[in-house]
């Protein structure tokens, strides 16, 4: 199938899911209230004469983005179990990939849209200073968190099926998440020190081989994975 | 082989491997053994199962138009009207009745005017009316020179539309034939023999 087909079909996919999900708001309403709260338990569990903001900052901010996407993640391809839409798109002339890139764009928006949110709160309870570095940091939380939504969203197809997905999906996950998380984390640390921007050019590189490697890894096994 | 105009109805009790007849047919499932070849592929099969395949938090319009979309087709502007679901255009397919629903998936099977029609067991559910324009459908589709396989373990239902019947058991069949002339009472009692 042509390449502009695969494109116009992922996006027909991609945005029936956002048009589902602003009807129910069901994962990003709760991955939203997550953000939060988990801002607000963060910010009054630390002590700032102990730990300068500025070195817990980072871990907090990717932590609480990693497991909000998770929530985000589980609920991904249950709208496809729902009176069997998964067989029907399957049975429709796309190609499969197709329905992977779909649901990864329907995937990242949802995210972005809770890291929108997650960023000034940040700002906001940590009295961190983001806005010298909003450029290289959203660049940053942009390749990590394709990386990661790239690898959950197969993940996700893979589960959707299993009586455990839910518990599944955070397992085969989190040990694919470690290394963007941890370049993301490290170059967070140095953003907001206020490093010149050369040493984090290296996690950046870093991250946007893995998405390259793990977006075209997941478009070749999808097919795979929804196969009966 | 099933050629246009044609309709095969194939009965089989539960586990006989209709559902998964039409699997291998609609190209979900790979076969073990032998081949199944539809003429223009999956672009021209249209699927009615047990599962309406729709999404419940949208309209009926915007389901027909996604899946229109999938195929490269718009809905026609009579499909609704054919279906009685003119009024219920508007309305999410999770406030719809299950009846309404069977037919809004019905509607959703002929949204690209499929060549190939592929029904597991499609009076599931249906009202009377229902029922009824499903029938009619089904011989328009077939008038057309199109054609349809039909499985199903109800023998009544499945016989006024066949052209052709055929008996499975065990993932085989056992009997395949024109059902040239023969009324559902008699189908019922070669069925009932074979299956024996």
């Amino acid at each position: 199938m042509r390449l502009p087909d695969v494109l116009r079909h992922s996006w027909v996919l991609a945005a029936k899911d956002l048009r589902v999900e602003f009807r129910s708001r069901t994962a990003i309403l709760s991955a939203v209230v997550f953000v939060i709260l988990a801002f607000v338990v963060f910010n009054f569990g630390r002590d700032p004469t102990a730990v300068p903001n500025v070195a817990l900052a980072p871990s907090i901010l990717w932590v609480t983005f990693t497991l909000a996407a998770i929530l985000a993640l589980n609920r991904a391809f249950h709208l496809e179990l729902e009176n069997h839409a998964l067989d029907g798109l399957l049975l429709a002339p796309i190609d499969r990939s197709s329905i992977y890139l779909g649901k990864l764009i329907a995937n990242l928006v949802f995210v972005a849209t809770f890291e929108l949110i997650g960023v000034p709160l940040l700002m906001l309870f940590f009295n961190v200073r983001l806005l010298p570095y909003l450029a290289p940091l959203v660049l940053l939380i942009a390749l990590a968190t394709i990386g990661f939504v790239a690898v959950g969203t197969l993940f996700s197809a893979m589960t959707v099926r299993t009586r455990f997905a839910e518990l599944l999906l955070p397992v085969l996950l989190l040990p694919f998440m470690i290394l963007p998380l941890s370049w993301g984390v490290q170059a967070t640390v140095r953003l907001l020190a206020g490093r010149p921007l050369s040493e984090i050019a290296g996690w950046l590189n870093m991250l946007a081989v893995y998405d390259i490697v793990f977006v075209a890894l997941a478009l070749l096994l999808f097919p795979a994975t929804v196969s009966e | 082989m099933v050629n246009p105009g044609q309709t095969l109805a194939v009965f089989g009790p539960n586990g006989s491997g209709k559902t998964t007849l039409l699997k291998v047919l609609a190209g979900l499932i790979q076969p073990q053994r032998g081949r199944a070849y539809v003429e223009g592929g999956r672009r021209a099969i249209g699927w009615i199962g047990h599962q309406p395949q729709l999404y419940g938090q949208l309209t009926v319009n915007e389901n027909l138009r996604f899946w229109g979309l999938l195929y490269d087709a718009q809905p026609g502007p009579d499909l609704l009207a054919r279906l009685g679901l003119e009024e219920h255009a508007n309305r999410q397919v999770r406030t719809l009745s299950r009846g309404l629903v069977q037919r809004v998936a019905i509607a959703r099977a002929l949204v690209h005017d499929p060549r190939v029609l592929l029904l597991d067991e499609p009076f599931t559910g249906l009202d009377r009316i229902a029922a009824e324009a499903l029938s009619r459908l089904l011989g328009q589709h077939a008038a057309a020179g199109r054609a349809t396989v039909l499985v199903t373990h109800n023998v009544e239902e499945g016989t006024e539309l066949a052209t052709d019947v055929a008996f499975m058991r065990n993932g085989r069949f056992v009997h395949c034939a024109p059902r040239s002339g023969r009324g559902a009472q008699q189908v019922g009692e070669e069925y009932r023999h074979a299956i024996a």
